[in-house]
Parts: C-alpha cells; structure tokens; sequence
C-alpha cells in the first residue's frame, strides 16, 4: 500500500468516509423514495404521477427539494422558538444517527456493536421526543392533537416490536447486526422461515412506528390537517420529511437483516446458484437496456438525450462490475438495497390499498393482538429451542 | 499519554452535561423546557456508561428512561393544563435557612474531600473479561440473582395494578 493512516486513527478512517456518503447521499435516496411512492400511487391509481419535470419526472425530487428550501420560513408568532427550532432537528439526528448501526453489505457499515439492534430501538425511540415537541411547540390544536395521537401510538407499538424482535433474537443468538446475517449464513435458513409470526408481527409494528397507512393517525389529513408538523413550513418541514422516510428505511433494513438474511444472497450455501453472484452486472444492463429503449420513444430532445446519457451510466456501472474486485465490493451492497426496497415497495402498496384505522381500533390491535401474540411467540421459541 | 487524557476529557464534558442539564431541569419555570434538560441529563449518565463499557446498560437507559418514561412525561404534561401553574409561586422564600443548610452542607463535603482526597480515582472501565455485555446481564438477573429479581418485578405489577385501579371509575 504506498499510503497509509498512522495507527491510531487507521480504524476510524473508513467509517468516517461511510458517514460522509451516507449523510450526503441519503437525501437524495429520501427524495427518490417519495418519487418511487408517487409513482407506485398514480400506477394504483391509474394515473401517470409526476411527469414534467425530467424524463418521466425524474428530476422532480430535486425540484421539490429545491421548493423547499427556498420558501419562506414561518415560526407561528405564538409558538415556543426555541423548542419550535429543535424538535426536527432531534427526528433528523436521530433518523440518521440510527443508519450509522446498519450493515448495509459485509464491508459497508459505519459500527458494529454488540448491542447493535437494542441501541437502534433505543436511537428511534428518542426520535420519538421530535414528533412530541414538535406538536406542543407549535402552540395550535391540530399539531398537538397529532402530537397525543402519535405518542399514544409509538408507546403501545414499541412494546409488540420489541417483542416480535425479541423472536428473532433469540435464534439468532447475538444483538450485533452483522453478526446476524452471519448466524443466518451459519445456520442456512433465514429467519423468517424460522419465526413467520414474528415477523407478521414486526411488519404491522413497523407500519405504526412509522407513522404509515394504515396507522397514520398522527397525520390523518381528513381528520387534523397534517398532525404534528401543521405548522412547520419550508426547511424544517423538509427535515420532518427527511427523518421519516429515514425511519422507514431504517426499520426496513432491520427487517431485512433479522428476517430476511441480511446483504446475503438467495441461497448463499447452494453452489448450484452461484451465477446469482453475478446479478449486480445483469440488473445495471437491464436497467440501461430499458433506459434506451425509454429514450427512443422520448418526444423532446433533451429528454431524449437525459435518458441515454442515464443509460450510458448504467452501462459504465455495469461495466466497472465486471471487476471481480468490485463485484465482490457491490454484491451484498445490491442484495441489502433490493430487499429493503422491497419492503419499502410493501409498505407503500399498504398504504394505496388499506384504508386508515379508527383510534380505537389501533389501540386495540395492538394491545388485545399484537402484544399477546407476541409474547406467545417468544413462550413457544423459547419452549421449542430448549426440547430440540 | 493521550488516552488517559482523553478519558478524563470524556468523564468531565460528561459530568458538565448531567451537572448543567440537571441545575436547568429544577430552574426551568415552563414544565416542559424541564423535561428537555431532563433528557438531556439522562443522555449524559447513559454517555457515562458507555465510557465504562457498559454498552448494555447505556442502551437500555436510553430506551426505557428516554424512549419510555421521559416520552410518557412530556404526554402527561401536555395533558395537563399548566398554564394557571406557571403563573403561581413555584419556590419557597426561604433564602437564610437554606443558606445555612447548603453552607453546612458545603463545609462537610469539603472536609471528606479533604480527608480522602488520595482515595479518588477514575473506575476503571472492565477489560476483556466484560466484552459479552448482555450475556453477563442474563446471567446475573436471572442466574445468580433471581429471586430479587422476581421479588422486584412483582412489586412492579403491585403498582401496575394499583394504578389501574386508582384510575378506573368502577370496577
């Protein structure tokens, strides 16, 4: 190696650089998520969705992002400034402070401890103090009725996801979140073959958590305008948006990694299906193979020209894959990504397609089902791992 | 030697945070701006312990006393209407006598200090030997201490259920 860091900040270096991308790329991932949800909506609802702005709207997260920071900031004159200013900024830390504990692939992550599942509910669990101070800080009656409503909510739904991972923990025998994917690889099976209910379980759990259809209560536009960010405009409104989408992705890849084996492949011990290895390369050509084909049907010309030059990247990417070197880099990368997009797909195909509950039908899910179903689940783990 | 500095470093930025959250907490008039600096002296024992490698026991005192009990307080608080209580008087005018509570007080403290000044040290953090953090938690609550255990955690459902039944109507 013909440089190298001196030894007491030589571990410290990569992670460093991992914060670094993560933070400055996660909002544009954030912006491409709403764009994904919109347009997984308007196919629902059998619309086009954004369109304008871009080939088939792909510019329009960044149009949006730009909307938002160049409105005005509005404080309400009555509101808490101190408090005002410092609930999003609490949800936002604390969003992405949690994407530092996720192993996105065996050699993508920022830490790994030992702890690592119970300091990322602890971490969401303190992002919960931006939506309350949020609410109250506005000083009006929507937001603080949006504020009750989501405390009520998180309190009731942690307890059940806290149980339902309880599930997985116990076969996976560790709290450390590469080590999981790890005890997967070991034992051959992912665990939500091992522990359906539990995952059942953490799915709905989830959707509560964040705030999501059909538990968006917190933010039930019919019933209380916008919930607890009713006031909130411009910038920190953006950091509102930002943190829950963070939220999403981050109980997404917590599903991903205790159930759903992690940045490892479909049948990683088969060596029958090792061409899967190969998948990054054949997903970037497909990928630019449809791009073009977009292209070519493109009425203007510069949209024509946007689209092929975004199919030459993908054809660059897919052609820098065939490295082994960075294949080996990308391959748990591009598994991690495709099932957390997966399960973010799910919860957005929730959301179009379940209508919102009643309050009181959200709190009796939880605690008369979920709850109870959940301890069952780790008496009956418990009972079976001990006979067998 | 940089680490031992840098230990001390971390214990005192810690202690400023916990000591100066908490003078806040009780100075605050609005009951919510004193729930704040309350988290943030919480976060700052829960630093504590993560400076002793006690990386179980951080996690958990953020999530139960931040994500649990401080989240239920500010509920409570909004609950309430605390208007009409922060105009009332919220302290006693009793300058002279506690003057000379907190002045004895002082002169005690400062005589122990003096007395056992050689005997302070920074607690070591555990080496090695602590590393499977929750599995030694496991063992010690439901091995070697179980029955304190199971005592502590019936009295807890004594009060779960005295409190349920204080806040319900008719039963």
């Amino acid at each position: 190696m013909p440089f190298s860091f001196p030894p007491s900040i030589e571990p410290f270096v990569l992670p460093a650089l991992y914060i670094v991308i993560l933070v400055a790329v996660f909002p544009l991932i954030a912006g491409y998520i709403v764009l994904l949800e919109r347009k997984v909506m308007a196919d629902i609802q059998v619309r086009l969705g954004p369109m304008r702005v871009g080939p088939h709207g792909l510019l329009q997260p960044i149009a949006d992002a730009v909307k938002l920071l160049i409105k005005e900031d509005i404080i309400p004159a009555k509101a808490d400034r101190m408090v005002f200013w410092l609930a999003p900024v609490i949800s936002v830390v604390t969003a992405l402070v949690a994407l530092s504990l996720v192993p996105f692939s065996k050699y993508f992550f920022v830490a790994d401890t030992n702890v690592g599942l119970l300091f990322l509910l602890s971490i969401t669990s303190v992002g919960i103090l931006g939506i309350i101070l949020g609410g109250w800080s506005s000083n009006s009656h929507y937001p603080l009725l949006g504020a009750l409503r989501s405390t009520a909510q998180l309190v009731s739904y942690e307890v059940a996801l806290g149980f339902a991972l309880i599930g997985g923990l116990m076969v996976a025998g560790t709290l450390s979140m590469q080590q999981m994917v790890h005890a997967q690889l070991e034992q051959q099976m992912w665990f939500i073959f091992y522990q359906p209910v539990a995952f059942v379980i953490y799915f709905i759990a989830a959707l509560a958590e964040t705030n999501r259809t059909p538990f968006d209560m917190p933010e039930a536009e019919s019933e209380i305008v916008a919930g607890y960010h009713t006031e909130y405009s411009g910038f920190r409104f953006a950091l509102y948006f930002l943190a829950e989408y963070a939220n999403m992705v981050v109980v997404s890849s917590i599903a991903v990694t205790l159930f759903l084996g992690g940045w490892l492949r479909p049948f990683p011990n088969v060596r029958l299906l090792d061409f899967l290895n190969y998948a990054p390369i054949l997903a970037m050509f497909v990928l630019a193979f449809f791009v073009f084909l977009g292209a070519s049907r493109e009425r203007r010309p510069i949209d024509k020209m946007g689209l092929a030059g975004l199919g030459a990247v993908c054809a660059l990417i897919g052609l820098l894959f065939l490295v082994p070197a960075v294949l080996d880099w990308v391959q748990g990368l591009f598994w991690f990504v495709l099932k957390v997009f997966l399960v973010l797909y799910t919860f957005i195909w929730i959301r179009f397609t379940v209508p919102r509950y009643r309050y009181d039908q959200l709190m009796r899910i939880g605690w008369r089902w979920l709850i109870p179903l959940a301890m069952a689940n780790v008496i009956v783990t418990a009972i079976v791992m001990i006979l067998f | 030697m940089p680490e031992s500095i840098l230990n001390g470093l971390f214990f005192y930025v810690l202690a400023v945070v916990i000591l100066g959250g908490a003078i806040m907490t009780i100075t605050r008039r609005n009951a919510v701006h004193s729930a704040i600096w309350l988290v943030v002296t919480l976060m700052g024992v829960a630093g504590l312990y993560l400076h002793l490698n006690a990386e179980f026991l951080a996690a958990v005192q953020i999530l139960v006393y931040i994500g649990g009990i401080m989240v239920l307080f500010l509920f409570v608080i909004m609950l309430v209407n605390l208007d009409e209580a922060a105009k009332q008087r919220q302290f006693n005018r009793q300058w002279s006598l506690a003057l000379i509570c907190t002045l004895v007080v002082l002169v005690e403290f400062g005589f122990f200090l003096m007395r056992g000044a050689g005997s302070f040290a920074f607690a070591e953090p555990g080496q090695g030997a602590l590393k499977p953090n929750t599995e030694l938690m496991a063992v010690a609550l439901f091995q070697d201490y179980l029955l304190p255990f199971e005592i502590a955690s019936l009295l807890l459902l004594v009060a779960i259920l005295g409190a349920v039944l204080m806040a319900k109507k008719e039963i």
